[in-house]
């Protein structure tokens, strides 16, 4: 039988006496090459569109990063920036010049050469975005990390200045302000080269809905290790292996990916092997899909999950209250209730791998005397608090709200607060409520990474005055905003860790875990590599003997 | 006949308009904000501005009803604010799922349903009758979703016999014409993909059909239990006629008028089930996009798709009432 | 989500043989008063008992359940017990074991009885005044008023009525009143429709004929004569969706709406929360599920014996 194990950012072995119960595998390969056979993958949503450019959903970056590669991609396991289209790079010293050497000999899907001509032409493409499709609701990744376009509302507010080639191999970026997680950056899938000549026939910028354009939805061209198949629209998209791929050719001859929004439903097509993997399974359905002889993975936990506090509430407003609530929560006895094996107890408002995470910081920890010693000294005692909390989500960094509000509850309680469920469908229901008005008091969020950047975390959450925390801190802001134009990442660790004190000695709310993301798979899947980022590319997935 | 059949597709007219004042209304009225579910916890306050504007949702509420029923007129149902794609394209792959699913059900209420109960009330006050009765009226009471949970567990879990979720295996190779799988299959040729469409049939229908399979053996019971009474079924037997043709021209005919309405009226009914079905089995259907589309605000899913609805559950009823004047020929009178 | 019982929602309730026979038993033959016909009969039907005492056992347990149990509802002090792959079963302690989120699961069943007894009477009780008023002004008023009613009742019909109580369950937020309230307004087209029917029906009957003509005010006609001869199948009715109210409380929980505590003690939301845990602990589903479908069946019981006994036709 097949071994299970969790394993954090580390490619599965399979003992290869793997028994496989399906025989559909489909098509059989020829023995001692690649498997073949198709990889059927269960997501939770459908994408949002097959143009990365313009999206934001991860089910979205899923598919494409199968399609579409980056000049950067990531370490595998790690959210570290590697090579990827750019086999190597370089920064000026001002942090404003970035040198590009190309890998060679690349072509996209439909044959055109990827070069110094086609990098420019993504670049370019980006920064001149119609005003159209310049709003969160397209080009959000672009628009965040470049702060403006060519035209529009933002015009003139952005960092990027231009892009030369130099032959056909190498290319400069420059930038007319520093950022030091651009490189990084360059990792998320909507920053993915894609083939010009495919975009200039079947892609319209200006559309009025970018959507449902052929580029969007049949003809998505990159120069990864699978190429696009077809997507059926509320079914499946299939992709197909990539045989002149320029690096090791993919094993599985098709990929196939569908969206089964249940995370129940999820565990259960794993098991039933409806579908060989799936992702974002529920801690409650691990050990039954492990008894059952079904591979669990998790992710390297690249989240946050914490408890909010909205300062705009009596008695949050009082530091000592919040100190007593952060010394009421035993996070140990929250991870075992209800996240995944492989999770991860916080500390700060980031994982350990990001620039900027210290073990200096105050940690408040579980003294439930303390922490009725501190209500009783802010008269605070016995006083009902409102709790919010999501329903009918699960999300990489809390895969059952209810189970965790359920004993953070119960230990609140424990040090003599009262506390009033308040529970809202998530989105926007909640959202609206938690982070978009001051109608709330305790709340449950957090964060998934999008690459491995300090700001994509406290800068985030902390960074300006806004609704969810209720509080005005501008030494808080000030730092975040300095840090940000700092040019790189050896300069900032220094303040990052600063604000990770300051952070906690203000105590806005209570870092409680990373969560970590699991995955299950069939008994005869094997060469899955996790990543923290989501960074996964399927070229090394095999399904059955 | 006609002029009835126009008379009542004319009093639709109003209760369509009506609906969608209604609905354009409600669906604004709801608190919450699409921009902010289109955009998720990365929004900020102006990005959703931006959408807002793009949306045209911060134009007046009348202006919007009035550009959504000169388009409507066009027949264009709009776009999904979510997925972008155009409602009617998203309708015509959704609802043959959920059709294919309700038929489904309702051929195997009605297959199972009407002989159980003709042979019940043939038989009435003995055991079999009882334990006829006994069993539908547990299946009217059980609900859908426990029923789907627990077949869920027994079928698939368990015994392994029949796949949870979705319409097809995801790994054959099937052409959809119609999305209607199964009638796909056949047109096609595929069989193995209609085979396989309807394996994965097998359990949402059992979910989502015993309650109407239980209504339906309960009235067919309770209809021929009374008609085997009449006095024309007395006359009958006097007069020597074999009970086979007694049962088929006189019992059955006339006992099956009241069926007939039941199945009509499940047929409207079936869709509150098929949003639970369709959960529990990722079954791709309307109801679970639809219930997707309350949560997520997206306006014009659900403004199109509950009109869509509501003139195909018009039209159900409908030709239930002119099959009955068929049938029945008193009814025609009024 | 609806049990659907087609009769009172059906264009042709009057050639149903298991729908409601309104205004059809005014007179009796053997002279006995109408109410005491049928508890004669009631009393005697077999179905009827075992309707009865199901409900009994609900109601009474649903009242007295503090004095069963010592332990409070909804309390999670044994949280520190769970993990998302052990729940504890049954001990000395807790008959019924824990359930997932720590609570005593024997007490949460005790107390999800009252829980279905307040939602199921509340919202039936509002479906029914409000169902009912709206059909007396139709039936009664007729006309422009009618035909207004009627069509309103007509919109509501076709939109699912699980997508409006989800809806109203949008606006009201998640708490016991917008699940009541979403389930009560969901019943108002059916109370409506019957009222209406039952008044037209009568107002053709001799009695009414011969009040108008000794010329009684039309109010005093609807009030003293009509309204009491619908009572009948007004109570048939509520009683029935009193089941019918129970599961759709359930179907709403399923689908994620109701009470902001997630342990609460409501069957319908434990079903859901021990979804996840039924390879562990198939007891939290199972025990939920079928009181839930018991008391239905007993309310549905209930309901059909009654509809029986005041129904002329099954005297014969």
């Amino acid at each position: 039988m097949a071994t299970t194990a969790v394993l954090a950012g580390a490619a599965l072995l399979l003992s290869s006496c793997a028994e496989s119960e399906r025989g559909n595998g489909g098509e059989e390969g020829t023995e001692g090459e690649a498997g073949g056979g198709t990889f059927v993958f269960a997501g939770a949503a459908e994408p949002e569109l097959l143009d990365p450019a313009f999206a934001s959903d991860g089910e979205t970056f899923r598919v494409a990063r199968q399609i579409f590669e980056g000049l950067v991609g990531t370490e595998p396991g790690t959210a570290d920036p590697a090579p990827l289209l750019a086999k190597e790079w370089t920064v000026s010293e001002d942090g404003l010049t970035y040198d590009f050497t190309l890998e060679t000999g690349v072509k996209f899907h439909d044959g055109t050469d990827f070069n110094a001509e086609a990098v420019c032409f993504n670049f370019d493409r980006w920064y001149n975005f119609p005003e159209g499709v310049q709003s969160d609701d397209f080009a959000y990744y672009y628009g965040k990390l470049f702060r403006g376009f060519a035209e529009g509302p933002k015009a003139g507010e952005g960092i990027y200045e231009s892009c030369t080639t130099d032959g056909d191999d190498k290319v400069q970026i420059q930038l007319n302000s520093p950022f030091a997680g651009f490189v990084a950056a360059l990792s998320l899938p909507a920053l993915s080269m894609q083939s010009p000549t495919a975009l200039q026939e079947y892609q319209d910028d200006a559309a009025s809905n970018v959507n449902t354009t052929d580029y969007s939805t049949k003809h998505p061209t990159g120069t990864g290790p699978f190429k696009f198949e077809s997507w059926e629209r509320g079914n499946q998209v299939t992709l197909s292996r990539n045989d002149d791929y320029w690096g090791e050719v993919a094993k599985v001859d098709t990929v196939r990916v569908v969206a089964i929004e249940d995370a129940k439903a999820r565990a259960t097509a794993v098991q039933q092997g409806e579908v060989d993997g799936a992702d974002l399974i529920g801690p409650a359905d691990l050990q039954p899909l492990e008894d059952a002889g079904m591979q669990i993975m998790a992710r390297e936990p690249f989240t946050v999950l914490y408890l909010g506090m909205n300062q705009k509430t009596k008695p949050l407003n009082d530091i000592k209250v919040r100190q007593a609530i952060a010394h009421a929560i035993d996070k140990e006895e929250v991870a075992a209730a209800s996240l995944p094996e492989g999770s991860e107890i916080a500390i700060n408002f980031m994982p350990q791998s990001v620039t900027g995470w210290t073990d200096d910081v105050t940690t408040y920890d579980y003294d439930p005397e303390k922490a009725k010693r501190l209500l009783q000294e802010a008269g605070a005692d016995g006083t009902t608090l409102e709790f919010n909390y999501p329903t009918d989500v699960s999300r990489p960094y809390m895969p059952s709200p209810a189970d965790t509000f359920n004993v953070l509850r119960s230990q609140l309680e424990a040090v003599g607060l009262k506390i009033k469920p308040v529970a809202d469908v998530w989105s926007p229901d909640y959202l609206d409520k938690v982070t978009g008005s001051a109608d709330h008091g305790l709340h449950l969020l957090g964060w998934t990474g999008d690459y491995n950047d300090s700001d994509n975390f406290v800068g985030v959450f902390f960074g300006t005055q806004t609704d969810e925390f209720g509080f005005d801190n501008k030494e808080l802001f000030d730092k975040l905003a300095q840090a940000r134009g700092i040019p790189t990442v050896e300069e900032q660790t220094p303040l990052y860790e600063e604000i990770n004190q300051d952070v906690a000695e203000f105590v806005p709310a209570v870092p409680i875990a990373h969560p970590a993301p699991s995955l299950a798979f069939g008994p005869d899947v094997t060469g899955y590599q996790t990543s923290p980022v989501n960074d996964e590319v399927w070229s090394s997935v095999t399904v059955g003997d | 006949m006609l002029r009835f059949v126009l008379r009542r597709l004319a009093l639709l007219v109003p209760v369509l308009v009506g609906l969608s004042i209604l609905l354009f209304a409600w669906v604004r009225a709801l608190p919450g904000d699409p921009a902010r579910a289109l955009l998720g916890q990365r929004a900020t306050p102006e990005g959703i501005a931006r959408v807002n504007e793009l949306y045209g949702f911060n134009e007046p509420v009348l202006q919007q009803y009035l550009l959504y029923v000169k388009a409507l007129l066009n027949g264009d149902f709009g776009r999904s604010i979510q997925t972008g794609q155009p409602v009617l394209e998203s309708f015509f792959e959704k609802f043959p799922a959920t059709v294919e699913l309700g038929m489904s059900a309702l051929l195997l209420a009605i297959v199972v349903g009407v002989p159980l109960g003709y042979y019940a009330a043939r038989h009435q006050g003995r055991f079999i009758d009882t334990a006829i009765v006994s069993g539908s009226l547990l299946g009217v009471v059980t609900p859908v979703f426990f029923l789907a949970i627990l077949l869920k567990l027994v079928f698939a879990q368990w015994l392994g016999w029949l796949p949870t979720s979705f319409r097809q295996d995801a790994r054959i190779d099937a052409t959809h014409i119609t999305n209607f799988y199964v009638l796909d299959g056949l047109m096609t040729q595929e069989w193995d993909a209609a085979w396989n469409a309807m394996v994965h049939l097998a359990l949402p229908a059992i979910a989502l059909g015993t309650i109407p399979l239980a209504i339906i053996v309960r009235i067919t019971r309770a209809s021929v239990a009374e008609v085997m009474h009449e006095d024309y079924v007395r006359t009958a037997e006097s007069k020597g006629l074999s009970p086979a043709v007694i049962s088929r021209r006189h019992i059955l005919r006339n006992a099956l008028l009241p069926v007939t309405t039941t199945i009509g009226l499940q047929a409207g009914l079936l869709f509150a089930g098929a949003v639970l079905t369709e959960t529990v089995f990722a079954f791709n259907g309307v109801g679970q996009y639809l219930f997707s589309a309350i949560s997520q605000r997206d306006y014009p899913v659900l403004q199109g798709y509950i009109l869509f609805i509501a003139l195909i559950y018009a039209l159900i009823n409908l030709a239930v009432d002119v099959g009955y004047g068929i049938i029945d020929p008193r009814v025609r009178v009024s | 989500m609806t049990i659907p019982l087609p009769p009172a929602q059906g264009p042709f309730t009057g050639n149903d043989p298991s729908g409601p026979e309104t205004g059809a038993y005014e007179e009796d033959e053997r002279g006995l008063s109408l109410w005491r016909g049928a508890w004669r009969r009631l009393r005697r039907n077999p179905t009827a008992i075992v309707g009865a005492l199901i409900v009994l056992a609900f109601v009474v347990v649903a009242i007295i359940a503090p004095w069963l149990t010592p332990y409070e509802p909804g309390s999670t002090q044994w949280s520190g017990e769970v993990s998302p792959t052990s729940v504890p079963g049954p001990s000395p302690d807790h008959l019924l074991g824990l359930d997932r989120f720590g609570s005593d699961l024997y007490t949460q069943m005790l107390f999800g009885a009252r829980q279905s007894l307040v939602y199921g009477v509340v919202s039936t009780a509002l479906g029914l005044s409000v169902g009912t008023l709206l059909g007396v002004l139709a039936g009664g008023l007729g006309g422009w008023v009618d035909t207004v009613i009627m069509r309103a009742v007509d919109i509501m019909l076709s939109i699912p009525s699980l997508l409006l109580a989800v809806s109203i369950a949008a606006v009201l937020g998640q708490n016991a009143y917008s699940i009541m309230i979403a389930i009560g307004v969901a019943q108002v087209p059916i109370f409506a429709r019957l009222l209406r029917g039952s008044m037209l029906s009568q107002n053709k009957g001799d009695y009414v004929l011969a009040a108008t003509a000794l010329g009684i005010r039309r109010r005093r006609i609807i009030i003293g004569h009509v309204l009491p001869n619908s009572v009948g199948p007004t109570i048939v009715q509520a009683t029935l969706n009193l089941a019918t109210a129970i599961i759709e409380v359930a179907a709403l929980s399923f689908l994620g709406l109701g009470e902001s505590d997630p342990a609460v003690a409501e069957w319908g939301r434990m079903l859901v929360a021990a979804q996840d845990r039924f390879e562990a602990a198939p007891r939290l589903a199972l025990l939920p599920g079928f009181a839930i479908a018991v008391t239905a069946l007993g309310f549905t019981l209930l309901g059909e014996a009654m509809r029986e006994a005041l129904d002329p036709r099954t005297r014969r």
